[in-house]
Formats: structure tokens, C-alpha cells, sequence
């Protein structure tokens, strides 16, 4: 089982940016000299980290410097990283497009890349032409697509018009009859780029479930790019994490997504902390933080676990015991969703120092952003203090079962309800 | 198998930064084929699609141009082609070099005009201009059955044509030509992808190339009439292509076997420049395409 299949060793990708123009050949002709006389390339020294937010110094970039793994036969790797961070670079050199600028990559199987679904379809060829074709540059033989065909048009659901040409289909079922020649490729090793981002909820589910199938049970070796976090802790057994063109982590997919989540890969706010602000006559609010039960502060939230909401909050009179909390729950949009609040449990608050905890239950917010509202009232009747987005926070896409949707669901909340027959 | 095992060096497959110099890569370009053929099927089934003339524009083209050569040149001009008539002359002429044309304007766009797909995918580049010299030569061989039916018309008139025994070669001239125009075109469409500029030079180039060509007239008449620029002509080894074609078909002319090795010599040397230059530039052309 520990059969390495494919070795990445010190893998470099240098590109030049701006336009290409006068000063081009300049540079061409003096790479040029330097080979004549036997030095190494010059402009191969230069270079600065790929940050594309920041302006660099040099023309050229490392949009991957120095990537170093394995993988062994039958791993599903995830590769995940901001946009920019070079992961289509490394799926393009992985798949031949595009040549390194350094180091190498090795092989004990035929690698097949996905880059795209439907790549060299001609609109004018027929449904079945096309299969031939675009079977044909993936790298299968005309006899390896005969054995096939029925079984690609039969996937595809697009019998009838099979004989069409192509330019009278609907995209969708281009991407149909793509996606299943793609699915049906053997190769050992198989990149494939976010090609589930195309099609309905009914087609995404039949790709991941032959991505599952293809994985699992065939045994075979896939690299997989995604942003769909879903997807990818579903599928992959281990998870890279690419910064600016260097693995800044590598391990197991749950730990790898975590990473992406919570480190520099998005804004996570999920807690404030007030100094002086909120320090009233009668209470002083000191901060507010989400978590997950049981998870760190400083782990991403996941939609499939309880949500703790944490308020930090000091009354100063002893008539304490005549406020309570009440939130707001506002969506990306700003409108306001829900209100909660202590309607039922009695909560037993203290002078002092008071660590109120509210529980959302898990699969009840979906993934997205969100912010909440907060209001202190009196007797249960006037709000003595009112403040927006107090705090912001992020819910993450859980673990989802195979072969389910990987999408996001329209609305905000996912809730329970009992269903019957 | 352990991991000592993989790791000495017993890989099937390896992506290096630079390709060797002459890898030409034959056993890999017979595993894709399939592709080649599908390609070419692809572009000769789909070149005509929605025309109401269809493959007809496959001879509407050589018989105007020639129609044309033959009023200007020989009418007009007063180009003498011997017992030959002056629009078979030019018929022949002109399906022969058309061939060298379509193959080297094809393929010289074959990075740029494929990016897309490049981009995407990889196969054997070579692949491409392959499959382009390949369904040309379809187009070729409609064009010639055209050719060999106006033949037959002359002959039935009772012109004194007959073709020279040497016709059994034509073959191999039209491989030569192919593999000129490729290798042509192999080089150009790889600087093409960071100088634009021979786009332009392309399309205008190769109907100055035409002329000097001995398309339109016997290279005898060109040597006689302008002794001083003549080299020109002899130089062209395309010149030389023409005449041997004309040589073969009609008889007509003269057989110059410096001439022709001259030709086979330097096609042979563009086409090894073509391959190695097309070789280097495959592998990183889309980062500047």
C-alpha cells in the first residue's frame, strides 16, 4: 500500500510579469549568452515571493518555489489555497501544459489531468464525435473509447441528441457529455481542477459520486483542487495547504482545511474583546466570542457541531437580576434574520463577572457570514443599550457525506424538523 | 514493492524543465494516433459545414487562381510553356504549391490558433501539424484528381503531353514538400509565440515566396531573361520543387539534380531546426502565447 506513485522534487515555476515587448528580447539574448557559455539561467536568481497584493521589486515572480511531496498509490490529495497561491500552476505543470522552471517530477503511472471539462469539443461534430475526440486527447485509444461508448452516453443521459451536432445542446448537457468521457478516463494518476463547480445539484452529485468511486473504489491516485471545503474533506485523505507558492502545510485533510479556514487563508473574526467602550453605569461589557463546543477559540466554526455563543459581562447593580440579553441575528445582506433570547431558562447571572452561554444547535446555521446584534434590556421591556454587528462571525462548511450535495443550500439556516411518513 | 525499490530511480514517467535537444518523441506520437486521425477527420468534415458548395471550394480555388495566372501570365504577359498549354502549366504549378502553402500557413499558426486546447491539455504537440500536413493532403488529392482530369481532357483534344517515367517519384516530391512546409511552419509558429510580428510577415511572405517560386513560369525563362536576379529563384529550393513537379507531370522543363539535392538538403535541415526548435518551445510556450 505504501507505493510512492508520484515524487515532487524541488518544483519551481518562475513567471515574468508585464507585457511582453522590446524588452523581452533583451533578456532572451543575454539568457541566451549565459547558456552559450555554460551558466545557469540569470534570471532564475532573481525573483520575489508571489504576493499579489504587494508590489515587488523584480519582474519576476516564483508563482511555486521549492515544493517537495509524495504521494502514495490510491491517496486522494487536496490541494487548497487562496486564489493566487499557485495552485492551478502546479496542476498545469502536474499535467504537462506547462513546463518548471526548476526541479522535476516523477511518475510510475500515466497521469491524466482535468483542467477543464470538454476540452477540444467542435461545435459542428455530433454528440458521438465528439466523445471520440475529446476521449482522444485525454489520452484514450480509439478502441478503449469503442468498449466505453455506451456506457459514457448512457452516463451523460444525452441518448437522444447524440447524434446531434453539438452546437444545438444546452450547456448543460455539454457539460453532461464532457464530464462523462472525463469520468470514464483510466488513468493511474488523475488532477483534477474544480470541474464540480459546473452543472445542477443532480449532476454535482453524480460527479462526486464517480469522484468516489474512482477514489475508493478503483483504488485510484487523484489530486484534487477545490475551493468547496465540503468536497474536499469529504473526499481527500490528505490535504496541502499552498501559500504564495510554498506548501506552508501537509497532513491530514481535517487538519489542512483547518489550517486554510483559520490561518491567513480568510478573515475570521468570531470574537471581539472591549477595553473601555461598553464600560457603562450599569455594566460592563467585555467581550463576545463563537466557538464550536468543545473546539478552540481560534479553530474555524463548522456548520455540523454546536455553536457556543460566549458573552463576557459584568453587572454593576444590585439589581442585576432584572436584565437579560437579547441578539439579533443578521445575514450577509444586513437584514435581520431572528431574534433569540432567554425566554425559558431562568439564567442565574451574578454581580460581577458573568460568563452567559448560548447554544445553537449544530446543521442549524448554514455556511456563510454572519453578524449579531446585541441589546441589553430592562425588565424584559425597554432596551437599555443597543449596539450592531457587535460581533462577526463565520460559519464553515462540516464533513458531508459522500455522494451528497456539495453545494450550499439557497437561505442561511438549515433547520431540524421531524419528518414523517 | 518497498520504497527502496521506487526510489531507485525505477520511474516510468518524468517532467523536467527542459526536453533533450532531438526528442522527437515517435513512440509517443503513435500511442496518440488515434487523435491525429480524429484530427484530421475533424478538420476536413467541418471545414465546409453550412456551405452550400462544400468541398467544391476545394476546386473552385486552383482552377480561378490558375484561369487568372493563365490570362495574365501567358495571354497578357506572353509566357511561352512550350507544347504544353498554358493552363495545364499553371494548373500544375499551382496544386503543387498550394500544398506547401496551406501546410506552412497552417502550421505556422498552430501554437497560437491552439492555445486553448494547449492550455488545457496535454498531448504530443507534434500532433497538430501533423494531423494539418495530413488532411491537407486530402485537400491535395482532390485538387490533383482535378488536375488529372483536365489531363485527360488535353490528352483526348490530342495535345502531345505524356507524363515522364520519373512520375513514379511524385510521392516522394510531395513528401519533401510536406515536410518543408512543416518544418517551416514549425518554426515560425514558435517564435510566433513571443513575436507577433511574423504573423504579418507570414500571410505577405509567402505570396512574395510564390513569385520566386517558378509557380508561373518555367525557371529556364527566368535564367534567360534575367540572368542577373536569377539566384533568387535557384536559391529558393521551393523553385526547385515546382519545376521537378512540372518536370514529372507534363515532361516539360528540365530535371536539375544539384537543383533537387539542393532542395531535399535544405528541407531536411529546416525540418531538424523545426522539430528541435518546436521541441524547446512546447513545453513552456503558453506561459508567453
Amino acid at each position: 500500500m505504501s507505493e510512492i506513485i508520484l515524487k515532487i522534487e524541488n518544483l519551481s515555476k518562475q513567471y515574468r510579469l508585464g507585457t511582453v515587448g522590446t524588452g523581452t528580447l533583451s533578456h532572451d539574448l543575454n539568457r541566451w549568452w549565459h547558456k552559450v557559455r555554460g551558466l545557469e539561467d540569470p534570471f532564475l536568481k532573481i525573483g520575489d515571493v508571489n504576493d499579489r497584493a504587494t508590489k515587488g521589486s523584480s519582474d519576476y515572480v516564483w508563482a511555486l518555489k521549492d515544493i517537495n511531496f509524495e504521494v502514495q498509490k490510491g491517496e486522494v490529495l487536496g490541494i487548497i489555497g487562496k486564489n493566487g497561491a499557485g495552485k492551478s500552476t502546479l496542476l498545469k505543470i502536474l499535467s504537462k501544459v506547462t513546463g518548471p522552471s526548476t526541479g522535476s517530477i516523477k511518475s510510475n503511472g500515466r497521469i491524466a489531468s482535468l483542467l477543464e471539462v470538454g476540452t477540444g469539443f467542435h461545435p459542428e461534430l455530433t454528440g458521438r464525435e465528439n466523445i471520440y475526440l475529446n476521449g482522444a486527447i485525454l489520452g484514450m485509444t480509439k478502441a478503449e473509447i469503442n468498449a466505453k461508448i455506451d456506457e459514457i452516453v448512457s452516463f451523460s443521459g444525452c441518448e437522444r441528441y447524440i447524434d446531434t451536432p453539438v452546437k444545438r445542446y444546452s450547456s448543460g448537457m455539454t457539460v453532461r457529455l464532457a464530464f462523462s468521457v472525463a469520468a470514464h478516463l483510466e488513468p493511474d494518476i488523475l488532477v483534477i481542477d474544480e470541474v464540480l463547480a459546473v452543472g445542477d445539484a443532480e449532476f454535482q452529485k453524480k460527479a462526486i459520486g464517480k469522484m468516489q468511486d474512482i477514489s475508493k473504489g478503483e483504488g485510484r491516485t487523484v489530486l484534487f483542487v477545490s475551493h468547496n471545503m465540503a468536497a474536499v474533506k469529504s473526499l481527500c485523505t490528505r490535504g496541502i495547504v499552498l501559500e504564495q507558492g510554498c506548501i506552508a502545510m501537509d497532513g491530514n485533510v481535517e487538519s489542512a482545511v483547518s489550517y486554510y479556514l483559520g490561518g491567513k487563508g480568510i478573515d475570521m473574526l468570531n470574537k471581539v474583546v472591549f477595553d473601555k467602550e461598553f464600560n457603562k453605569e450599569i455594566f460592563h461589557l467585555h467581550g463576545i466570542k463563537l466557538k464550536n463546543v468543545g473546539s478552540s477559540e481560534n479553530e474555524p466554526i463548522v456548520e455540523d457541531k454546536e455553536i457556543e455563543l460566549i458573552t463576557d459581562i459584568s453587572f454593576k447593580t444590585k439589581d442585576f437580576h432584572r436584565f437579560s440579553l437579547t441578539y439579533h441575528m443578521v445575514n450577509e445582506l444586513g437584514e435581520v434574520m431572528f431574534s433569540f433570547f432567554d425566554k425559558h431558562n431562568k439564567l442565574k447571572l451574578a454581580q460581577g463577572k458573568n460568563e452567559i452561554k448560548c447554544i445553537i444547535p449544530k446543521s442549524f446555521l448554514q455556511s456563510g457570514n454572519f453578524s449579531l446584534t446585541l441589546f441589553i434590556v430592562e425588565d424584559k421591556r425597554r432596551s437599555i443599550f443597543s449596539e450592531r454587528d457587535i460581533v462577526q462571525f463565520t460559519v464553515v462548511n462540516g464533513h458531508r457525506d459522500l455522494g451528497v450535495y456539495m453545494g450550499r443550500e439557497p437561505g442561511y439556516i438549515t433547520p431540524t424538523f421531524i419528518w414523517k411518513s | 514493492m518497498n520504497k527502496k525499490a521506487t526510489d531507485s530511480n525505477e520511474w516510468l514517467f518524468e517532467i523536467t524543465p527542459k526536453n533533450k535537444l532531438f526528442s522527437l518523441n515517435l513512440k509517443e506520437v503513435w500511442q496518440y494516433r488515434d487523435l491525429l486521425f480524429l484530427f484530421v477527420k475533424r478538420d476536413v468534415v467541418t471545414v465546409y459545414k453550412q456551405t452550400i458548395l462544400g468541398p467544391l471550394w476545394y476546386l473552385i480555388q486552383p482552377l480561378f487562381t490558375s484561369v487568372i495566372f493563365t490570362i495574365i501570365f501567358n495571354n497578357v504577359a506572353g509566357i511561352d510553356t512550350g507544347t504544353v498549354p498554358p493552363f495545364l502549366f499553371n494548373l500544375a504549378g499551382v496544386t503543387s504549391w498550394n500544398y506547401f502553402k496551406e501546410c506552412l500557413t497552417a502550421t505556422s499558426d498552430t501554437f497560437k490558433a491552439n492555445a486553448g486546447l494547449f492550455g488545457k491539455v496535454y498531448f504530443p504537440r507534434m500532433i497538430m501539424p501533423l494531423s494539418i500536413v495530413v488532411s491537407n493532403l486530402i485537400k491535395f488529392g482532390i485538387q490533383l484528381s482535378v488536375f488529372i482530369g483536365f489531363y485527360i481532357f488535353y490528352v483526348m483534344k490530342g495535345m502531345p503531353i505524356v507524363p515522364n517515367t520519373l512520375l513514379i517519384a511524385y510521392p516522394l516530391l510531395i513528401l519533401i514538400m510536406a515536410m518543408l512546409g512543416l518544418g517551416l511552419g514549425m518554426i515560425i509558429s514558435s517564435m510566433v509565440t513571443k513575436y507577433r510580428d511574423l504573423t504579418f510577415l507570414v500571410s505577405f511572405g509567402v505570396q512574395l515566396l510564390m513569385y520566386v517560386s517558378a509557380v508561373m513560369y518555367p525557371m529556364a525563362l527566368v535564367k534567360e531573361k534575367l540572368a542577373d536576379y536569377a539566384w533568387v529563384v535557384e536559391f529558393n529550393p521551393m523553385a526547385h520543387i515546382i519545376e521537378t513537379s512540372r518536370y514529372m507531370l507534363l515532361n516539360d522543363g528540365s530535371l536539375s539534380w544539384n537543383g533537387i539535392g539542393y532542395s531535399v538538403a535544405c528541407t531536411v535541415i529546416i525540418f531538424l531546426i523545426g522539430v528541435v526548435i518546436f521541441n524547446r518551445t512546447e513545453k513552456s510556450f503558453i506561459d508567453t502565447v
